[in-house]
């Protein structure tokens, strides 16, 4: 597992972790607490093709349903089927168990570094 | 004389008028409100409400209803159409329909105090479940023709297929086919009609099936005819397209299930279930889904969570997947369905069990095939052999002839087109009734004796089991009935308990003379398709009604046929889309929302096919102008309305309201005043004369239909002149105009919204009894209690807690909203804690978290009396004490009678007493609790809990042991 400095983010409050030519993807600590309990979530499948920035999956709270955002053009290479059982490591680990997909993707989109995720969260 | 009847609807008399206005230093109530509504739209003091016919008396207002009644007649319908005569069982019709328990309770968002109603609710569910053969059914829908309505959209966005084009089966109920007309049309669906039952079913891509992302099919058909369409299923699925299918319960008991037949979603009605046809509703409509669509369902699901004890208990399931949260993302603008009639139709089922309604069915299809065995015989040619309940004969020209003999003869028979007669059989059918239609086509009587003819096809029987739920196996006898409903009602607390004090829910006194007419033949016995002559008593009353809402609202037009706000809401929305599209401004559609608007704003503008676009509210909660304007500006050609809620949602009266109106008019846009904050107006404002082109009222809170734990609901739409012509309109209409104020009439003409001509006609007279018997004055007085309540309970609880929000003068609306988050913050008590423990002080908790999160808003509406009100300050002073008590440390944050609120008495009695407070401060925190107490059968609910493990459907006894 990462620390939250070497992650990357995006604005939609989603971290990213690459490893070569694999993002693994999941949402920030802040996102998993503003969500609160989180009760199901909604991951495309294996092999599905994703454009950067379309809604790919859904993690709903007994507060709300928050939408998850492909931060990457790519493929499907994995989901977390342990969260999809159980929702809850969202909220427990979201940086760690609580991931959600990997992504193939040949290129990277700029991305935001934690200090500038920081900032984001500051305004 | 006894009292008039506006001080038995107003709660606080003049000495308690004098006491509060004392208290906020006003000389009068209407000076109190013409210090808190903005001069610029305030009526002027000689406005006479001429259209508004002076105050009746309760005993007056039943003669006159009786008048009207007398101008309807009963005949014995058997028109069907997805409408059937039943027998409503006296004992839930007592007890239920008529019991304010189950009448006054509100949408039971507070699940502690709602046990019953969501254990009845959860009934209904298994009830629709188990008949559809599916896995999850919601707590009912407005009626059947919005649910189909809600099936399409459903399989639009479960269906990964790109078509845009939705099958329709060609033996679709009309009222079914013209909504799903009206309605994809706005969203850019097309509908395709096919006959369903004859077409063969090839493989091949370019077939019609093949085509669409879903397909509806009748089951049975409108005509009767029983088939099976196993074949058209598999082929819809086959090109990734979902089966929505719509069926009747009763025939279901006897034939293959939608789900066996391998349908994604089944709908309906389950009006049949004891529910009075009312001249088009109020029903409760259902849904039910395969496993895997659960998150897909529209409207409200009661699901099984646990308690704090780990007790199982009911509560409402995926709350945010609805429109008030997820706003213009919802994919469905239904909030309220119809609870009260849901919980019948469930009672009915538990009442006859699965034998009792085999049984039914049996009955009544065993008449039906008496009565085509009989014409047969005598030579008349069925249009089809298979059926269940209803039979079609071939009459060629002769069709009118025949339905008006039968008319005059006290039946009414279906004219499905000139050569053509439909006959429908239903549990009050007897022999003697199809003999005299037998006579009808010149054949004599039927006997005994004959053989019949099986009618329904062996591979179509249905073979599985249903309602074998003990619930459904344990009430036979009345004793048993009797204390089921009444141990359920106990549950709970409605305003036969106390206050409701939901701010923005108008919880106000449903008055026992409002309710007398409900139950009265000539109101619930009528088929909404009866002729004109038949309803000439309910013509008079609606076009009256309509009259004096336009009055009161100060519009021209008035349609009473959106059985929900909601519904009232799109029907508006789409008046206006009509209405530019009649100018040829096809590219209208920017509807602009102020971020303070409720939720459904959002959904209903997306369903009316607009795009919404936000306005920002100040630190206020007011509309910003600027950003308005800046917005206006930016989409000035594709303006198309502004929804603006009035009083606002935050319940203050905003100052800038003409002028927000007149910006969005010099910009070619219409406004919506939203209607849910009337009780705020009412005497002293008028929607029309401010700056609306259209609005949607709520009758079920400004105009004292009760809530009925969560429908029915009447949400009519009221209109300016220019947009009358594109209110909702009606195929089957009994009369196509409405009066237009200052006199003469108009046609409305657009799409319906509702399945029935005039909406839920039955509850009509309820609210056409309170404007009867509180005249223009009256009403002007209700405003005037209901906001002098509101200010009052600022006044003092300003002294212990923030209120947000006010107007002109410090002044708030018919509500007002105490902020919660600094207790919050300092002793870490929740608005959460605050709400249950108001339980323990005998409260319904006021609105949480709407429309500010961490907030309660309270609105005391003009019936509550002054000790009542009173009771509740205190209550939340106390409360606010308690968790002062929290703060200092006396109390863990963990474990103080905030935390730990609801206190069951369980809670209190068993085992050792191991918290740091006394049971007496945990169950009677005041002295007057002793003798009056309302005890929850629940410790509070564990919502997460629920939602990931959502079950549905009633859980098996032992759960409870």
């Amino acid at each position: 597992m990462a620390t939250e400095s070497e992650l990357q983010y995006t604005s939609e409050h989603e971290w990213v972790l690459v490893d070569g030519t694999t993002a693994t993807v999941g949402i920030t600590a802040y996102a998993a607490e503003k969500l609160g309990d989180v009760v199901f979530v909604d991951l495309p499948d294996v092999g599905t093709t994703l454009a950067s920035g379309s809604i790919v999956g859904e993690i709903e709270s007994t507060k709300s349903v928050g939408e998850l955002f492909a931060p990457v053009d790519g493929t499907v290479l994995e989901k977390n089927s342990a969260v999809e059982d159980t929702p809850e490591l969202v909220n427990s680990d979201p940086l760690g168990e609580g991931w959600l997909i990997k992504i193939e993707f040949t290129e990277l989109p700029p991305l935001l570094s934690f200090d500038e995720y920081t900032a984001l969260l500051g305004e | 004389m006894s009292l008039p009847f506006t001080a038995r609807h107003i709660g606080i008399d003049d000495s308690a008028q004098a006491v509060m206005l004392a208290r906020l230093g006003y000389d009068s109530v209407d000076a109190l409100v013409r210090a808190a509504i903005p001069g610029s739209i305030q009526l002027s003091e000689t406005h006479r409400a001429e259209a508004i016919p002076a105050a009746a008396t309760e005993r007056e207002t039943i003669a006159e209803l009786r008048a009207l009644a007398s101008h309807n007649t009963v005949n014995r319908s058997m028109i069907g159409l997805g409408y059937y005569d039943t027998i409503t069982p006296a004992v839930i019709r007592r007890n239920v329909l008529e019991n304010p328990s189950w009448y006054t309770a509100y949408t039971p968002y507070q699940p502690e105090i709602s046990q019953g109603r969501l254990e009845a609710l959860i009934n209904f569910q298994t009830m629709v479940a188990d008949l559809t053969g599916l896995s999850t059914a919601n707590a009912s829908m407005l009626d059947e023709a919005t649910a189909v309505v809600e099936g399409m959209l459903l399989a639009r966005r479960a269906s990964k297929s790109t078509s845009n084009v939705f099958l329709v089966d060609a033996d679709a109920l009309p009222q079914t086919k013209a909504l799903l007309r009206s309605r994809a049309d706005a969203v850019g669906i097309e509908i395709v009609e096919l006959t369903l039952d004859r077409v063969d079913h090839p493989a091949s891509h370019d077939h019609p099936l093949a085509t669409g992302f879903g397909a509806f099919i009748q089951y049975p058909g409108a005509s009767g005819r029983v088939w099976d369409p196993r074949d058209v299923i598999d082929a819809v699925h086959a090109s990734g397209g979902l089966a929505v299918v719509a069926a009747d319960l009763l025939a279901l008991t006897l034939i293959t299930s939608p789900g066996e037949l391998g349908a994604d979603v089944a709908v309906g009605t389950s009006q049949r279930f004891g529910v009075p046809m009312g001249f088009g509703g109020p029903h409760a409509g259902y849904m039910a889904v395969r496993a895997g669509l659960e998150r897909q369902l529209p409207g409200r699901l009661v699901g099984v969570s646990q308690d704090a004890s780990g007790h199982p208990a009911y509560r409402l399931s995926l709350q945010a997947r609805e429109q008030h949260i997820r706003r213009e993302k919802a994919t469905s603008n239904i909030c309220t369905a119809q609870v009260l009639l849901a919980v019948m139709a469930g009672m009915y089922a538990v009442y006859h069990g699965p034998e009792g309604l085999q049984s039914i069915a049996l009955d009544v299809n065993s008449i039906a095939r008496r009565l085509a065995s009989a014409l047969e015989a005598a030579g008349a040619e069925l249009v089809h052999e298979d059926f269940f309940d209803t039979i079609q004969v071939r009459v060629p020209g002769r069709a009118a002839e025949i339905a008006a003999k039968a008319h005059a003869g006290g039946y009414l028979l279906n004219v499905a087109d000139d050569d053509t007669i439909g006959v429908s059989v239903d549990e009050t059918t007897t022999v003697a009734d199809i003999d005299t239609v037998l006579s009808l086509f010149d054949v004599a009587p039927t006997s005994d004796a004959e053989q019949l003819a099986e009618s329904l096809p062996e591979h179509i029987l249905r073979t599985s089991d249903y309602l074998t739920h003990e619930v459904f196996n344990t009430h036979r006898s009345e004793t048993s009935m009797m204390r089921y409903l009444k141990r359920l009602a106990d549950y709970d607390y409605a305003l036969d308990r106390g206050m409701i004090p939901l701010g923005s829910c108008t919880m106000k006194l449903n008055a026992a003379t409002e309710m007398e007419a409900v139950t009265w033949p000539e109101f619930g016995a009528l088929h909404p398709f009866a002729p004109r002559a038949d309803v000439e008593g309910y013509l008079t009353l609606i076009s009256q009604l309509e009259t004096w809402l336009a009055e009161v609202t100060g519009y021209d037009s008035v349609s009473l046929q959106p059985n929900a706000g909601s519904q009232g809401e799109l029907a508006g929305l789409l008046a206006i889309r009509g209405y530019h599209h009649a100018n040829g401004s096809f590219d209208r559609t920017v509807c602009l929302i102020p971020s303070s608007a409720h939720g459904t704003n959002a959904a209903s503008a997306v369903l009316a096919g607009m795009k919404v676009v936000v306005v920002a509210c100040d630190e206020n909660g007011n509309v910003d102008v600027d950003d308005l304007r800046a917005k206006i500006e930016l989409h000035a050609e594709s303006l198309a309305a502004l929804m603006i809620t009035y009083p606002s949602t935050h319940g203050v009266y905003e100052h800038e309201v003409a002028e927000i109106c007149r910006l969005v008019h010099a910009a070619g846009g219409q406004v919506y005043v939203d209607g849910a904050n009337l009780n705020a107006l009412l005497g002293f404002a008028r929607f029309g004369d401010f700056g609306g082109d259209v609005s949607h009222l709520n009758l079920h809170k400004t105009f004292c239909i009760p809530h009925g734990g969560g429908g029915p609901g009447v949400g009519p739409v009221a209109a300016k002149a220019h947009l009358a012509p594109f209110l909702p309109g009606h195929a089957q209409a009994q009369d196509a105009s409405h009066p237009l104020a200052g006199g003469g009439t108009v046609v409305h003409a657009g799409g319906p919204i509702s399945a029935a001509p005039y909406g839920s006609p039955s509850i009509l007279p309820i609210s056409w009894s309170y404007v009867r018997m509180m005249g223009s004055q009256g009403l002007a007085d209700a405003t005037g209690a209901a906001v002098l309540s509101a200010n009052y309970v600022a006044a003092r609880l300003s002294e212990h807690f923030p209120v947000l929000y006010s107007g002109d003068n410090g002044l708030v609306a018919h509500e007002c909203i105490i902020d919660i988050r600094p207790l919050t913050a300092s002793t870490g008590v929740s608005v959460d804690d605050v709400a249950k423990r108001l339980i323990d002080y005998g409260f319904h908790a006021p609105t949480m978290s709407f429309p500010v999160a961490g907030t309660l808003m309270v609105e005391p509406t003009e019936s509550e009396d002054l000790t009542e009100i009173d009771r509740f300050i205190d209550a939340m002073i106390s409360i606010k004490g308690e968790a002062m008590q929290v703060a200092e440390g006396v109390w863990p944050a963990d474990d103080n009678p905030l935390r730990n609120a609801p206190h069951t008495a369980q809670s209190v009695v068993e085992g050792e007493w191991s918290h740091p407070y006394d049971r007496e401060t945990a169950v009677y925190p005041v002295r007057s609790l002793i003798r009056h107490k309302y005890w929850p059968p629940v410790r509070r609910i564990d919502q997460a809990w629920g939602d990931r493990n959502l079950v549905c459907s009633c859980p098996p006894p032992e759960a409870f042991e």
